[in-house]
């Protein structure tokens, strides 16, 4: 197989715009992906099969078959979890990654949540840091990143974000009746509230129409492809160059390295379970924070012996995610007005500055609801089951509001990613086991953050509130899973430089959400993006025809 | 909404996900009672041979796990579906007839008729029958042996089966399940609430009639940001 100038593992967020940036920029690459490639008619809107309810499975991958991961409880023991099960901390496996399906959230983080350490402090078991990069070196690519995926959506409305350049290339998509109900509460408690900022089309953008306003939207691949994400937008560009190879439904096994310690290529098995090597200058793992952990560590050689970019066992820590707490308001008239995407106001008024509190989060209401999610989100004391239920699903359904919002996770060494010394996958390899649990500071802003929410629908006219906040007692990952390849200067303390480059392995990149410091109070998708053009800019930069300008 | 602790799953055979994922929802069959033909069995026309059993497995060879001893000893004895028509085969794919008249009780205290229909009148047992030869294979021993105790319930205390019950018998039956049994009467009741409420390509929620019931507009309305409905509606 022809020897190429980079392989790109993980056909996500990150890993799109890196094969995308690197094939424009005349490199040869080839893109490695373990799902399939899915597109708009795979939509299917299936309330029980998707990648928000999985009850009957994962619409996007990974299947339940042959993928399983272990999560320890609290007491240490194992738990073997499915694909579709909430211990695995999934996110989806296709061309696009979670890009194809997210709710499409594109916030920028604030300047503070790179500087976490030296604003707050670093709270006592924690393990809290400044990141090595700033908001300010991160701006021109977040503005990058916008305009090519296409956000719409408009920060005029809040001070509470960094400067920017330039506003959103699209406007935001028309208000729906819980904006109208949630926007003049918010303002007569003195918040800021203003328009979501969103993957998705508003209007016309980059070929392809604008949203259509239907039920099945957060979980779903769009019907219409209003939803922006890298499989729409990016990786059609990187195959257009040319010099992109996009090679769907192969499993990399293992990073190649040579006796110097610099990597040759990768280990992979094509779709027909052949194990395959394809030889590059550089490989740049975009496997998102579960797996390129996972892939890291399993690449062991007599150099690496407990795995690549691990010497001081940093691979695998610091895994966090979002710690979502909220409140469900029931009001006395409709709220319901079957108008999606549903999430449309926020206010980020709470993700910085509280005393007290080591950062917040934003708060936003809830995607449009299915009929299944109301299911367990009924008043208090309503009965679960017979007429009484019944009646309640009729009376609440279209009569309730959630307000709720991602909240900060205070990062802890102990909570990581490892191989599990028994369990493999199809493949034969060993899968991630997590350990761990959610620092007790979280729970705090939680809590708090819970408290806002309410408090927000209350004004808005809510008859009866409930909290939602839990404490579950195991990691927190999921969609938003970060932090396992911590970017840092110092590479003891970290797994990449701030370029994303493994420290003692020149021609190893990790780009993806692993290198978050912290993950800022705001899902992470464009932040993912913005670090993949950044990491990209400074490795073409840095490029010369096989290898780095020393 | 997870199903109690996760099993190993790669070594059952069956997986006929992709077959129920092109059903549209008008090919899904009309409920007990009805006349029709037989839909055949979804089971796989190949079996995997014992190499690529391993190659599935989740384990290293020597660490086998009680279950898929189980799995393994009944592949050797060729019995391929476990505990699937031990009775007679009746008209479901997975459920005896006896087990769905009792299911269909259970389900229909869990969403019962008011004015708008029943969880069995809207194609409940129809999803939970499919799904258990399907993503819910695991629950098969669950149901099988859920059903035979609320049978034995019913006729201990009232000497009659659970479905000749009249609907207060039935409801204190039931009441004691959720007391009894509370690991089977979640089973039931978050797989009948999915039946009911969830999407119709599965067999339940027939015409969309929960959907109906609760005003979401069926076929849904799409490109509403176009129009201003409050100038033409008086909602």
């Amino acid at each position: 197989m022809k020897r190429v100038n980079a392989v790109v593992i993980g056909a996500g967020a990150a890993g799109g715009i890196v094969a995308k940036e690197l094939a424009v920029a005349g490199l040869s690459v080839v893109l490695l992906e373990r799902g399939k490639w899915y597109t708009a008619n795979d939509c299917r809107k299936d309330d029980l099969r998707n990648q928000r309810t999985t009850l009957l499975g994962n619409a996007f991958g990974p299947e339940d078959e042959g993928n399983p991961r272990v999560w320890l409880d609290a007491k240490g023991q194992p738990h073997i979890s499915l694909a579709s099960e909430g211990g695995y901390q999934n996110n989806a496996a296709c061309v696009g990654g979670g890009t194809l399906s997210y709710g499409a959230q594109a916030w920028r983080y604030m300047p503070q949540d790179f500087r976490m350490k030296s604003t707050y402090g670093a709270p006592a078991g924690s393990s809290l840091e400044d990141w090595p990069i700033s908001y300010d070196d991160l701006e021109p690519f977040y503005e990058k990143a916008e305009y090519e995926i296409g956000i719409s959506g408009d920060y005029s409305g809040t001070p509470f974000h960094g400067p920017r350049r330039r506003p959103l290339p699209m406007p935001p998509v028309p208000p729906g009746q819980e904006f109208e109900i949630l926007e003049p509460a918010a303002k007569r408690l003195g918040l800021h509230p203003f328009h979501i900022p969103m993957a998705r089309n508003s209007v016309p953008y980059n070929g392809r129409g604008p949203c259509m306003r239907c039920r099945w939207c957060c979980g779903f691949a769009c019907e219409v492809d209003a939803k922006n994400g890298s499989q729409n937008t990016v990786i059609p560009v990187a195959l257009g160059t040319g010099n992109c190879e996009l090679r769907t439904e192969c499993m990399v096994k293992e990073i190649l390295v040579d006796d110097h310690g610099r990597a040759r290529g990768v280990a992979y098995f094509t779709n027909d379970g052949h194990l395959q090597e394809q030889l590059s200058d550089l490989v740049v793992v975009s496997g998102c924070a579960v797996e390129s952990a996972r892939l890291l560590l399993n690449s062991k050689s007599r150099l690496f012996p407990n795995g690549l970019g691990n010497r001081y066992d940093q691979v695998g820590r610091n895994l966090q995610g979002h710690h979502y707490t909220g409140a469900i308001g029931y009001f006395d008239f409709d709220t319901y007005d079957d108008v999606g995407p549903g999430a449309s106001i926020a206010i980020s008024d709470y993700n910085h500055g509280t005393p007290g509190l080591v950062g917040g989060g934003m708060l936003a209401n809830e995607f449009i609801r299915l009929p299944i999610h109301t299911l367990d989100r009924l008043p208090a004391n309503t009965p679960r089951w017979g007429l009484g239920h019944k009646q309640a699903m009729r009376a609440w359904h279209r009569r309730s509001i959630v307000v709720i919002g991602p909240t900060q996770q205070i990062p802890q060494a102990s909570a990581r990613v490892t191989l599990d010394p028994t369990v493999t996958d199809k493949w034969g390899l060993p899968v991630a086991r997590f350990s761990g649990n959610v620092h007790p500071h979280t729970f705090e802003i939680g809590e708090v953050q819970a408290r806002r929410a309410e408090a927000w629908l209350k004004e808005a006219g809510a008859i009866h509130t409930s909290i939602m906040a839990g404490k579950p007692d195991s990691v927190s990952a999921g969609q938003h899973q970060a932090g396992t390849c911590r970017m840092g200067n110092d590479p003891q303390a970290s797994v990449v430089n701030r370029n994303c480059q493994i420290h003692d392995v020149e021609n190893v990149f990790v780009i993806d959400s692993s290198v978050h410091v912290n993950n800022g109070g705001f899902n992470p998708a464009l932040t993912i993006m913005a670090i993949a053009y950044f990491a990209s800019d400074a490795l073409v930069h840095n490029w010369k025809g096989t290898g780095f300008r020393s | 909404m997870q199903d109690g602790p996760a099993v190993a799953q790669s070594l059952v055979i069956c997986n006929t996900d992709r077959d129920s994922s092109n059903r549209q929802p008008w090919m899904c069959r009309p409920s007990r009672g009805s006349a029709r033909t037989r839909t055949p069995r979804t089971l796989p026309k190949t079996r995997r041979t014992t190499r690529e059993m391993a190659m599935f497995s989740n384990r290293k060879p020597g660490s086998l796990t009680r279950r898929q001893f189980v799995v393994a000893g009944a592949l050797g004895s060729a019995v391929l579906v476990i505990g699937c028509k031990a009775g007679k085969r009746g008209n479901w794919e997975c459920l005896t007839d006896e087990e769905a008249r009792t299911l269909a009780a259970v389900c229909d205290q869990i969403v019962p008729e008011d004015e708008f229909p029943s969880a069995s009148q809207a194609g409940v047992l129809n999803y939970i029958d499919r799904q258990l030869m399907r993503h819910y294979r695991r629950h098969r021993g669950a149901y099988r042996r859920g059903l035979q105790g609320v049978e034995a319930a019913s006729r201990k205390r009232f000497g009659s089966e659970l479905a000749s019950l009249s609907q207060p018998q039935q409801f204190e039956i039931i009441s004691e399940l959720e007391r009894q049994n509370p690991a089977f009467f979640e089973l039931v009741r978050h797989h009948t609430l999915e039946g009911y409420y969830g999407s119709p390509r599965h067999g339940g929620n027939r015409d969309a009639l929960s959907w109906r019931m609760l005003g979401l507009a069926e076929p849904p309305i799409r490109g509403r940001a176009q129009y201003d409905l409050r100038k033409v509606s008086p909602s």
